[in-house]
């Protein structure tokens, strides 16, 4: 029971930091109807700005003074970090998607591909192949409760998704910008007409997204302890699963599917087979598309003949 | 009489074959001779995914997955065959010959069947979904061999020799199975399948209102290539002296996509130039070492900007278009 | 015997009723005109008979048998071959291609005849040809069968899909605005071409069409719907003096609903 207990927090904070980063993907995905593969990479420098910011701010040396990192500073590391990948995401929609965009659908997704592949190995190149420890930016304190290990850095990753979600759902539901960019995925083209300035809500979804999967890459280096450059690629892959089981295109959805991908694998990992843990999010994946394609919170679309 | 001549230009095309891989095998450069082998295998993947993402427009970035299939299978079946062919005709040239030739046939079939399975429910969808359920049973299919002790798991498959899986993978043979493969497929795409492959592409509403058996025909183009990749994976397993399932990671997947993209997609002759393009380039940039891969993205994302029908578009290089061109007429489409 | 009949067909999309309770019968080597309005729920009728839509109540029956629901390259082998409003050519293929694709029925070579090439794969692809040539000659096409179909103008696409509809060799052609975008003179001859199909090759014709010249001239019968509903069925004469008919063109509101034309 307190096994099962274990994997379901453990499942919960994972599938947060999945869930952030299944925003991007969905956000974008409603708008341009582009898988943009390079999201993944985006969440890998995150963590990585996050890791630069933390260094600079000098918390090793707090660390080995035995100091606490204050959390202003923390907000601060976080802060930046979610800069960072906002001005990546809106630099690769400018100079690799905006050329594409008109063109027929899978030439832009095969550039989303090939700026996955460029970042990946601009980061091997750059970081380094090696993992890195991620600085602990939160100090880790743990409780027990009746034989679950809980630790602040999960009830941390827990809230602080929370509240970018519902920050989120302001954004989307009460500004203008918002308005607008709900505009230009229903129809890009009559937005356009109605005045709205589409490339600047293109870009600021592509901002927007791209800040709340580095503020994932900060949680999930503090959740896995260390960072590496292809550290997106399986997890952004997670992500864009999560984002289809929710419903792509779909805000709450991605919340949605980001907890039960995360709670699906560490069950899969805890009771069938660690090792098909990554086959069962993939079966996931496929039979979602295969048999429900609109996803759990999507709505159907036929096509006009 | 027509099989007459077709057999005197097999006979022909395989003689000279031999001739010319002896003259190079002779002559050349190790080096340059396994960039000729690996562009040989990147023809036949090509020329296979070019038939279903090209010519019926259902996109996979899923082969590796059959690739894999296709290695381990020829992988396994050439150390359980080879003993008992060597026994029964004697150790040599030929017993090696059959013992290939039997796995590679044995690879693609095993990956048409993988091809069934997968193909049957991903080719309801249609676009970037069916993108992406192929790419989910590539990673699947790779997690399996991972898993798979028998065929040692993470540390790969390399038989039950030390010095790792038998070099069977040779000029001729790579060359030979080009040949078939590009004729299968060129036969195929110029007759009424191939004809109502395209319709799918251009339009899968009218051709479904044409009697057109679509979903039949996208298992029928799937199946096929899934076969190519089977092939190209046994070839390579035997270049190799093992394989690991890394080899068939995703990325593998999109260098066969790069590979028909460059070479315009649609066109079996964009897929052969596309293949050869790939091996020779990669292999021009290995100076570059860490660098490559960077070059080699960026590449991709040049191409889709500022060329995205690659270099032949849909045209095929055939005489019949050399001879318009020759004649300055008007242009084959 | 009809070759056509629909009894009470009904397609809604989410809540709009598209079209409501839709009986009609069309009879052997009929022209057969289906007008009404934009928005009437005529193109849909064509989905609902060609298996694109699955009809949420009603029956369709082609040649006495019950296709309702079927898939629609089903319902093309059955013989019910169909053109589109939003011209579907296949654009990068010639001319002739387009045509030899619908040649499903006269297709005899299988796989892999055609990866050996042999007799049987040449006689086909000589049948395939021949005909298509035959079709493309009828339509007034056979000078640009090796252009690429997306070249050739509108007028000259929607001829090319009626070829390519032939090439099937249905019983009965169903012609989704053959005459939109062709200027007189190419309606005049289309009127000559459709007399000829049922004239000269039996076949059974149903048009929708908004050039009320063509339809009034070529058409034997003519249903009238409006929001999805019946509004009158007759032979040109008739209907184009009904004043629901004209209420429905003209958008006049009729007080009464005036006495059916139906006989």
């Amino acid at each position: 029971m307190s096994q099962l207990l274990q994997q379901i927090v453990n499942g919960l904070s994972l599938g947060s930091i999945y869930a952030l980063i299944a925003l991007g993907y969905t956000m974008v995905y409603g708008i341009l109807k582009l898988i943009n593969f390079a999201h993944s990479e985006v969440f890998m420098v995150g963590a990585y700005a996050g890791y630069f910011a933390a260094t600079w701010l000098g918390i090793e040396s707090m660390e080995a003074a035995g100091q606490a990192f204050p959390l202003y500073l923390a907000v601060g590391v976080l802060l930046v970090a979610m800069a960072s990948s906002a001005a990546l995401g809106m630099a690769i929609e400018r100079l690799a998607y905006r050329p594409v965009r008109n063109a027929p659908r899978l030439t832009p997704l095969i550039t989303a591909i090939g700026v996955s592949l460029l970042l990946q190995n601009l980061g091997l190149l750059v970081f380094g192949p090696n993992p890195r420890r991620y600085p602990p930016v939160l100090k880790e304190v743990t409780y027990e409760l009746g034989g679950v290990v809980l630790t602040n850095v999960k009830v941390t990753i827990f809230v602080v998704t929370l509240l970018l979600m519902v920050g989120l759902q302001l954004l989307v539901h009460r500004t203008w910008t918002g308005k607008a960019m709900r505009a230009v995925s229903v129809n890009l083209d009559a937005a356009k007409l109605m005045g709205i300035d589409t490339n600047r809500t293109i870009a600021a979804t592509f901002g927007i997204g791209s800040a709340l999967a580095a503020a994932g890459g900060i949680l999930f280096g503090l959740d896995q302890i260390t960072i590496n450059p292809l550290m997106g690629v399986l997890t952004g892959l997670k992500a864009f699963v999560a984002a289809v089981l929710g419903g792509i295109g779909n805000v709450p959805g991605a919340m949605l599917g980001g907890l039960l991908i995360g709670l699906s694998e560490q069950l899969v990992a805890g009771y069938v087979s660690p090792d098909y843990r990554d086959a069962i999010t993939f079966l996931v994946l496929i039979a979602i598309l295969i048999f429900r394609p609109e996803g759990l919170l999507g709505v159907v679309r036929q096509e006009k003949v | 009489m027509r099989w007459l001549v077709r057999g005197a230009v097999a006979a022909a095309v395989l003689a000279g074959l031999l001739g010319l891989a002896r003259v190079i095998e002779g002559g050349l450069m190790e080096y340059a001779q396994r960039v000729l082998l690996l562009a040989g295998i990147n023809v036949i993947l090509a020329v296979g995914l070019n038939l279903i993402n090209g010519t019926t427009g259902q996109f996979s970035i899923g082969h590796a997955g059959f690739m894999a299939v296709g290695a381990y299978t020829c992988a396994w079946v050439g150390q359980h065959l080879a003993p008992g062919v060597a026994g029964a005709v004697g150790a040599g040239a030929i017993a090696d010959a059959i013992s290939l030739n039997a796995a590679l046939v044995s690879g693609a079939v095993t990956a048409a069947l993988a091809g069934v399975i997968v193909g049957v429910p991903s080719l309801r969808l249609k676009g970037d979904y069916l993108a992406i359920v192929t790419l989910g049973f590539g990673e699947i299919i790779r997690i399996v061999f991972n898993n798979w002790k028998a065929l040692g798991g993470a540390t790969g498959y390399s038989g039950e020799d030390p010095a790792g899986l038998p070099a069977w993978t040779t000029l001729f043979w790579v060359y030979a199975w080009v040949v078939v493969i590009i004729t299968v497929v060129r036969n195929v795409t110029f007759s009424q399948t191939g004809r109502s492959l395209i319709a799918i592409r251009e339009d899968e509403v009218a051709a479904e209102a044409m009697a057109t058996p679509t979903t039949r025909l996208k298992v029928v183009a799937f199946v096929l290539s899934a076969a190519a990749a089977g092939v190209a994976g046994g070839l390579f397993a035997h270049l190799q002296a093992g394989i690991r399932p890394e080899d068939f990671r995703l990325e593998k997947s999109i260098d066969m996509i790069v590979m028909i993209i460059v070479g315009g997609l649609g066109s079996i002759t964009g897929a052969v130039v596309g293949g050869v393009f790939m091996a020779v380039a990669l292999e021009l940039m290995r100076d570059l070492e860490e660098y490559r891969l960077v070059l080699y993205a960026l590449l991709l994302i040049l191409i889709m900007i500022l060329r995205p029908e690659g270099l032949f578009g849909s045209r095929e290089l055939s005489f019949g278009w050399l001879r318009r061109k020759a004649r300055g007429g008007e242009p084959a489409s | 015997m009809n070759v056509l009949e629909l009894g009470r067909v009904e397609k809604t999309f989410g809540g709009l009723r598209a079209v409501g309770g839709v009986t009609l019968s069309v009879a052997d080597k009929a022209i057969f005109g289906l007008i009404g309005p934009n928005g009437a729920g005529k193109t849909t009728l064509f989905n609902v008979i060609t298996g694109v839509y699955r009809p949420d109540g009603g029956t369709v029956r082609f040649l006495g048998q019950d296709i309702s629901g079927w898939a629609p390259a089903r319902v093309a082998a059955a013989g019910i071959a169909r053109t589109f409003q939003n011209i579907r050519v296949f654009r990068s293929m010639t001319v002739e291609e387009n045509v030899m694709v619908a040649g499903h029925r006269i297709h005899r070579a299988n796989l892999l005849d055609a990866v050996l090439r042999n007799g049987r794969w040449e006689r086909d692809e000589q049948e395939f040809r021949r005909r298509a040539t035959e079709l493309l000659e009828i339509m007034n096409l056979r000078g640009v069968a090796r252009e690429p179909a997306g070249s050739l103008p509108y007028g000259s696409q929607r001829r090319l899909e009626i070829a390519r509809a032939l090439m099937l060799s249905p019983r009965l052609l169903l012609l989704d605005e053959p005459a939109a975008g062709m200027n007189s003179q190419e309606a005049a001859e289309l009127e000559r071409q459709i007399r000829f199909l049922r004239d000269e090759l039996g076949l059974t014709v149903v048009l929708v069409e908004h050039n009320m010249s063509v339809v009034m001239s070529v058409c034997e019968r003519i249903h009238v719907v409006d929001h999805g509903e019946t509004v009158c069925e007759g032979p040109p004469a008739e209907v184009k003096v009904h004043p629901r008919v004209l209420a429905a063109y003209l958008g006049e509101e009729v007080p009464e609903p005036a006495a059916e034309a139906t006989p």
